[in-house]
C-alpha cells in the first residue's frame, strides 16, 4: 500500500542521516519529547534552529570579512553557533565548528576561511536533507490520515447505498404489484389490439 | 508556599520544582524547557542575564533553582552566577557546549552546582532537584551549628548584645529544627516555606559591605556586621555566610587583579598595539568585571551617601570625589553586569598598573601608558592648590572604604577612566564608566576654573562629531543602569556618562576641547539625556589613550582662569548629545 510505502521510505531516509553522520543521538532525544501535546514538536525546533542558525552565520561572517579579524569574536559567534547546532544533533556541522575553533585559536585566518565555507556547506546539505525528510514524513503522515478518511468516506457512502437500495427496493415491491396490475390490462389490451387487427385483417 | 506567584509545590518532590532558564539560544530555551515540563518541573525561560536577575530579584522566593548557559551576549554566565549565589542564595548549574576542565573548574570556583555539557540529555534534568535538596541540608546544619554557638555564647555571657539575637535566633532555629525534625522528605516544601531564606538585596548588601568597611575588613566579624547592619531580622548565620561568600568573592578579585598587575607592570612602558591589547583583553575582561564588581560591592553601601552628596552640588570635593567614586562603582558594578567583559582591552592593563602603582612614567612623555595617568593625577593634584587639599582629602577618604588595591585602582582610575575607555571595545563600558566620572568629576572639579582656548572652542563641534559615535555606547549603559537604579542616580550617573562620552571621543588632538567638556560638563551634567543603543565601538588606537591623558592634563597645570561660559558650549554639547 502506498502508505507502507512511505513509512518504509521515511525510516529508510532517517536511518541514512544517522549513518551518515547527520545526524546523533540528540535528534533521537527531540524525538522523544514529541507527544500530544507537541506533535510537531522535531520539526518545530529545527527550524527554529535553522532560523536562528542563519543570523549566527551571518555575524560569522561579518567578522571574518572586517579588518583586522577579531578572533575572539570570532570564537565567541562560532561557539554560540556550535552550542546551537548541538542542539538537534547536527552532528557534521558541530564537527565543522570545531574545526573552525581550532583554526581561530591558532589565529589562522586562512583556515577559519576554509573551514567556514564547509561549516555552511554541512549546514546547507543537512537543511536541504531535513526537508526531504519531514516532507516525507508529512506525506507519510498525510497519506495516512487521507487513507483514513477515504476509507471511512467510503464507509458511509457504502451505508447510504445500502439504505437507498432499502428504499428502493420497498419501491420496486410496490411497482410490480401496479405492473402486474397494469400486465393484466396492457395484457387484455394487447390481444384487444391483436383481435382488432386480425378482425381488419379478415375482413379484407 | 507563601509564595502568591507560583503555586506551592506539591507534596511530591521534585514534582512541582520551580526552575528558571536562561540562554541565549532560543533553540536550547525550548528544547530544555520541554524537557523540564516533561519532568514535571516548573519553567520559566529567559533569554537575558539581566531579565533573569531581574525576574530574581521581583520574586524573591520564587524559584527553586537556577540553569544558565555560560557564553551570553549581555552577560557572562560566571557573573550571573555570582550575582545570585550572593544575592538569592539559589543553586545554579552551568551549561556550555565547550567542556573544557578549565572552564568547568571556574564553573565550580564561580559556585556553581553542577556544569552540564550541551547537548543535554533528559535523565541530566531529572537529578537535578538533588542540588536543591543539598544546599537545603546545608542550610539547616549550618543553622544548627550556629544554634549551638549562640547557646554556648549565652552561656558564657561573653555578649549581652547578642542574647538578643540569640533569642530570636533561637527560637526561629528551634521551631525550624522542629519542622524539619517533623517533616521527612514528604513535607519537603513545607520546610522550605518556613525556613526564611534571606535574599541579599542590593539595599541589603550595600548595608552589609557598609558595615564592612566601616569596622575594617581585617577585623571584620559577622557579629560585628550584624550589630551595624542594624537590620532586626537578619540573624548572625544569614550574615557569617555571606560573610564568607563575599570573602571569597574579593580573594578571587584580588588573585585576579595581582595577576593582571603583575602582566601590566611588565607592559607599562609601551603602551601594547591592538593585538596584544586583545589577548590581554581576554585576561583584564576578567579581571575588570571582577574588580567592577567587586567595587561596586564594596561601594554599594556607600551609594547612599553619594546618593546624597550628589543632590547638594558640589558641597566639598571630598564629597563629590567620594561620591564619584562611589557611584563610579555602583555604576561599574551595574553596567559591568550588564556588559560582557570579555571587551576590556586596554582597561586590564591601566587596571593592572594602578594596582601596583609601579608604572608611573614621566608625565611630560607624549606617550605616557595609561597608568602614567593616575600618578599624574595624583602629583597634579597635589601640586594643584586649594583644590588639591580636597582632593587628597577625598583619596585619603576613600581608602578606608575598602580593600586598600581596589580603592587605590578606582582613584587612579578616574585618571585612566579617559585612556581606558577609549580602548574599551564595543561591549566593555563598565569600565569605562566607572574611571571616567571619577576622573571627570576630579578634573571638573579643578578645572572648572580653566577656560577653554577659543581655539578649542572652534574645534569643539568638529569634536562633538567624533563623540557622537561614541556616545552611543554610553546610552545603553545609562539606560541600563537608570533601570537599574534608583533615581537619585540618575542624575550622577547621567554626569558620569556625559564626561565619560565626552571624554572618550576625544581625539588627543583636541585636548582642550576635552578640557571644554569637563568645565561645561559639569554644568550641564543635567542636561544629559540618555537613550541610544548599546554598541559600542571598538576602539582600536592605543596610542590614543595615552596621548589623552596628557592633554587632559593640560588644563591643569594651567593657571586657573575664570569659568568657561557654558552657553558656548551647551548648544555644541547638546548637539553632539542629541544627534547620538
Amino acid at each position: 500500500m502506498d502508505r507502507n510505502h512511505l513509512k518504509r521510505q521515511v525510516d529508510l531516509m532517517k536511518r541514512s542521516l544517522f549513518d551518515q553522520g547527520y545526524l546523533d543521538e540528540q535528534f533521537i532525544q527531540l524525538e522523544e519529547l514529541q507527544d500530544d501535546d507537541n506533535p510537531n514538536f522535531v520539526e518545530e525546533i529545527v527550524t527554529l534552529f535553522f532560523n536562528d542558525s542563519a543570523r549566527l552565520l551571518q555575524n560569522i561572517e561579518q567578522a571574518l570579512v572586517s579588518v583586522p579579524i577579531d578572533f575572539a569574536r570570532l570564537d565567541n559567534y562560532m561557539h554560540q553557533f556550535k552550542g546551537s547546532s548541538s542542539s538537534i544533533g547536527a552532528k557534521r556541522v558541530k564537527n565543522e565548528c570545531t574545526r573552525f575553533k581550532e583554526y581561530c585559536t591558532a589565529g589562522n585566518a586562512e583556515g577559519c576561511f576554509r573551514t567556514f565555507v564547509q561549516v555552511k556547506q554541512e549546514h546547507a546539505i543537512l537543511r536541504t536533507k531535513l526537508e526531504t525528510y519531514f516532507q516525507a514524513y508529512i506525506s507519510f503522515m498525510c497519506v495516512f490520515v487521507l487513507v483514513i478518511f477515504a476509507l471511512t468516506y467510503i464507509c458511509l457512502l457504502f451505508c447510504l447505498y445500502l439504505f437507498s437500495w432499502q428504499d428502493k427496493l420497498d419501491h420496486l415491491g410496490l411497482q410490480e404489484v401496479k405492473l402486474d396490475d397494469y400486465m393484466d390490462e396492457g395484457g387484455s389490451l394487447i390481444i384487444d389490439l391483436y383481435y382488432k387487427y386480425d378482425k381488419a385483417h379478415m375482413i379484407e | 508556599m507563601e509564595n502568591g506567584f507560583s503555586s506551592p509545590r506539591s507534596e511530591s518532590f521534585p514534582a512541582g520544582l520551580r526552575v528558571l532558564v536562561v540562554d541565549d539560544d532560543p533553540t536550547w530555551l525550548k528544547i530544555l524547557e520541554k524537557m523540564l515540563k516533561k519532568c514535571a518541573y516548573e519553567v520559566t525561560t529567559c533569554h537575558l542575564a539581566r531579565e533573569a536577575l531581574k525576574l530574581l530579584r521581583e520574586r524573591k522566593d520564587g524559584y527553586d533553582i537556577v540553569i544558565s548557559d555560560v557564553n551570553m551576549p549581555d552577560m557572562d554566565g560566571f557573573k550571573l552566577l555570582e550575582h545570585v549565589g550572593l544575592e538569592m542564595d539559589l543553586p545554579v548549574i552551568m551549561m556550555s557546549v565547550d567542556g573544557e576542565t578549565s572552564k568547568v573548574m571556574k564553573g565550580v570556583q564561580h559556585g556553581a552546582c553542577d556544569y552540564l555539557l550541551k547537548p543535554i540529555r533528559m535523565k541530566e534534568l531529572r537529578n537535578i532537584w538533588q542540588h536543591v535538596f543539598r544546599k537545603k541540608i546545608h542550610e539547616i546544619r549550618d543553622i544548627e551549628h550556629e544554634n549551638i554557638d549562640i547557646i554556648q555564647m549565652s552561656r558564657n555571657g561573653s555578649d549581652l548584645s547578642d542574647d538578643g539575637h540569640m533569642y530570636c535566633v533561637e527560637d526561629y532555629n528551634s521551631k525550624k529544627r522542629k519542622d524539619f525534625d517533623k517533616n521527612d522528605d514528604k513535607d519537603f516544601s513545607d520546610h522550605s516555606t518556613k525556613k526564611h531564606r534571606v535574599v541579599w538585596s542590593v539595599d541589603l548588601h550595600q548595608k552589609f559591605v557598609k558595615a564592612v568597611n566601616q569596622i575594617g575588613f581585617d577585623k571584620v566579624g559577622p557579629k560585628k556586621i550584624l550589630d551595624l547592619m542594624n537590620v532586626p531580622w537578619l540573624t548572625r548565620e544569614n550574615v557569617a555566610s555571606h560573610l564568607q561568600k563575599y570573602r571569597l568573592y574579593l580573594s578571587r578579585l584580588q588573585k585576579e587583579n595581582d595577576l593582571k598587575a603583575s602582566f601590566g607592570g611588565i607592559k607599562h612602558s609601551d603602551f601594547p598595539p591592538k593585538d596584544p591589547a586583545a589577548s590581554y583583553g581576554h585576561q583584564s575582561s576578567i579581571s575588570l568585571n571582577q574588580n567592577d564588581v567587586a567595587n561596586g560591592y564594596q561601594f554599594c553601601g556607600s551609594n547612599f551617601i553619594a546618593q546624597d552628596a550628589d543632590t547638594k552640588n558640589h558641597e566639598g570635593d571630598l564629597k563629590i570625589v567620594s561620591e564619584m567614586t562611589e557611584i563610579k562603582r555602583a555604576l561599574t558594578t551595574d553596567v559591568s553586569d550588564l556588559q560582557k567583559a570579555r571587551s576590556s582591552q586596554s582597561f586590564g592593563p591601566s587596571f593592572a598598573s594602578l594596582e601596583t602603582e609601579e608604572s608611573y612614567p614621566a608625565f611630560d612623555s607624549t606617550n605616557p601608558p595609561e597608568f602614567s595617568w593616575s600618578e599624574n593625577t595624583e602629583t597634579q593634584v597635589k601640586k594643584e592648590l586649594k583644590p588639591h587639599p580636597q582632593l587628597e582629602d577625598g583619596y585619603s577618604q576613600l581608602p578606608p572604604h575598602g580593600p586598600k588595591p581596589q580603592i587605590q585602582m578606582n582613584q587612579l582610575q578616574s585618571d585612566p577612566a579617559v585612556t581606558s575607555a577609549l580602548s574599551m571595545t564595543g561591549r566593555d563600558i563598565s569600565g569605562s564608566i566607572e574611571i571616567k566620572p571619577l576622573f571627570t568629576e576630579l578634573k571638573s572639579k579643578h578645572v572648572s576654573h580653566v577656560s577653554p582656548t577659543e581655539s578649542a572652542i572652534d574645534t569643539f563641534p568638529v569634536q562633538t562629531k567624533s563623540q557622537l559615535i561614541n556616545h552611543q555606547s554610553f546610552e545603553p549603559i545609562s539606560t541600563v543602569i537608570s533601570s537599574m537604579k534608583p533615581q537619585g542616580f540618575n542624575l550622577s550617573i547621567t554626569d558620569l556618562e556625559s564626561c565619560q562620552r565626552n571624554l572618550t571621543s576625544s581625539d588627543p588632538n583636541f585636548a582642550p576641547i576635552n578640557e571644554d567638556l569637563t568645565v561645561w560638563l559639569k554644568g550641564d551634567y543635567y542636561s544629559m539625556n540618555f537613550g541610544q543603543s548599546i554598541d559600542f565601538i571598538d576602539y582600536d588606537d592605543p596610542g590614543f589613550l595615552a596621548e589623552v591623558p596628557f592633554y587632559l592634563y593640560d588644563p591643569l597645570t594651567a593657571d586657573f582662569q575664570c569659568p568657561i561660559d557654558s552657553t558656548t558650549e551647551c548648544p555644541i554639547v547638546d548637539q553632539g548629545l542629541f544627534i547620538a
